[in-house]
């Protein structure tokens, strides 16, 4: 058990390119699309990350990661590194939304719920 | 690690564009998963992050110090609300995955505290746990058919909630009791940001 979880560990290593921080700010529930961009010179774990990933709707960190069975914090490294090369954006909300705006839409959709 | 097959229900509507982070906080066997599953449009899923830690005490069966390996494992589930999908994050129940709370409450907008009135007791770490972050949070008494009823005056006194800490009583199982006790916690959360606006 405890060697299986050091290789995990290892392997989490090398599949990030030997990066062990993201490249930019990103949280669990950080929202994700695919932007059409060329994937010649993409690792092949980077391409697993873009497969689930549409252009249509957006994933959340989480559930690349929960997708692909891979830990929250590689995922999060190498869809910070397909942000830098314009294959992954965070879908762009139409107005800058304050905190207590986005909280009253969950508060009124909850309450439509019951 | 065979190929991933998402359906189209997987993703998120086009047209959301925000997100908000919720913890459902409580000790193991309180009901999180229950609860995270009960609100949850998708399957809920679950995330594993390999760790490592400084064995100490209770949880080192080999009584070796040293550090081990191992995972911290987190259910979530999501519901989407317009432009808004609200993920709830069901957190690590063992006492010591405590201290890996920085990492869970980082983004978190606030918890909701599932406690079960026959092991009040074991709320008490993980209450200390959401305060130390500085979480604004809501109490859920999710009530398991056999344990004794309690007035909320005796749970609030017992738990030592402070007066504006909402406490309400839900059925995990349930969708609608659970939606009602998470609409007690983002109520609070509203009123706590108005304040603050
Ligand atoms: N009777 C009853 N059982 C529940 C309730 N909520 C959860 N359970 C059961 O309690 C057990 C532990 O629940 P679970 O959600 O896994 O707890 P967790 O460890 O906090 O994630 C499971 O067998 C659930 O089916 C409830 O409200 N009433
Ligand atoms: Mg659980």
């Amino acid at each position: 058990m405890k060697r299986r979880r050091d290789r995990d560990l290892v392997r989490a290593y090398v599949i990030t390119g030997g990066r062990t921080r993201p490249s930019r700010e990103m949280g669990l529930v950080t929202l994700l699309v695919a932007r059409d961009a060329p994937l010649q010179g993409l690792a092949p774990e980077q391409r697993r990350v873009l497969g689930v990933c549409s252009r249509h709707g957006a994933l959340s960190v989480a559930e690349i990661a929960a997708h692909l069975d891979l830990p929250p914090s590689v995922v999060t490294i190498l869809a910070a590194g397909l942000m830098d090369s314009g294959h992954l954006a965070v879908p762009a909300p139409e107005s800058d939304v304050p905190e207590i705006d986005v909280l009253k839409e969950v508060l009124r959709g909850l309450r439509e719920l019951v | 690690m065979g190929s991933v097959n998402l359906s189209e229900a997987d993703y998120l509507p086009g047209t959301v564009t925000r997100s908000v982070k919720l913890l459902v906080a409580g000790p193991f066997g309180v009901g999180k998963t229950t609860f995270v599953g009960s609100v949850s449009e998708i399957r809920p899923l679950r995330t594993e992050e390999p760790i490592t830690e400084v064995s100490v005490g209770v949880d080192d069966l080999a009584g070796l110090p040293g550090k081990t390996s191992t995972t911290v494992a987190m259910d979530f589930g999501r519901r989407t609300f317009g432009g808004v999908a609200l993920y709830l994050f069901g957190t690590p129940g063992q006492h010591r995955f405590l201290p890996m709370w920085d990492e869970l409450a980082r983004g978190a907008l606030g918890a909701l505290v599932l406690v079960d009135t026959r092991r009040l007791d074991h709320a008490d770490e993980i209450l200390s746990a959401v305060e130390k972050r500085g979480l604004s949070y809501a109490v859920a008494v999710n009530e398991f058919e056999g344990a004794r009823r309690y007035p909320a005056g005796a749970i609030r006194q017992a738990l030592d909630l402070a007066p504006a800490t909402p406490l309400t009583f839900c059925d995990a199982r349930d969708q609608t009791s659970s939606i009602r006790a998470l609409i007690v916690l983002v109520e609070h959360l509203t009123a706590g940001a108005e304040m603050l606006a």
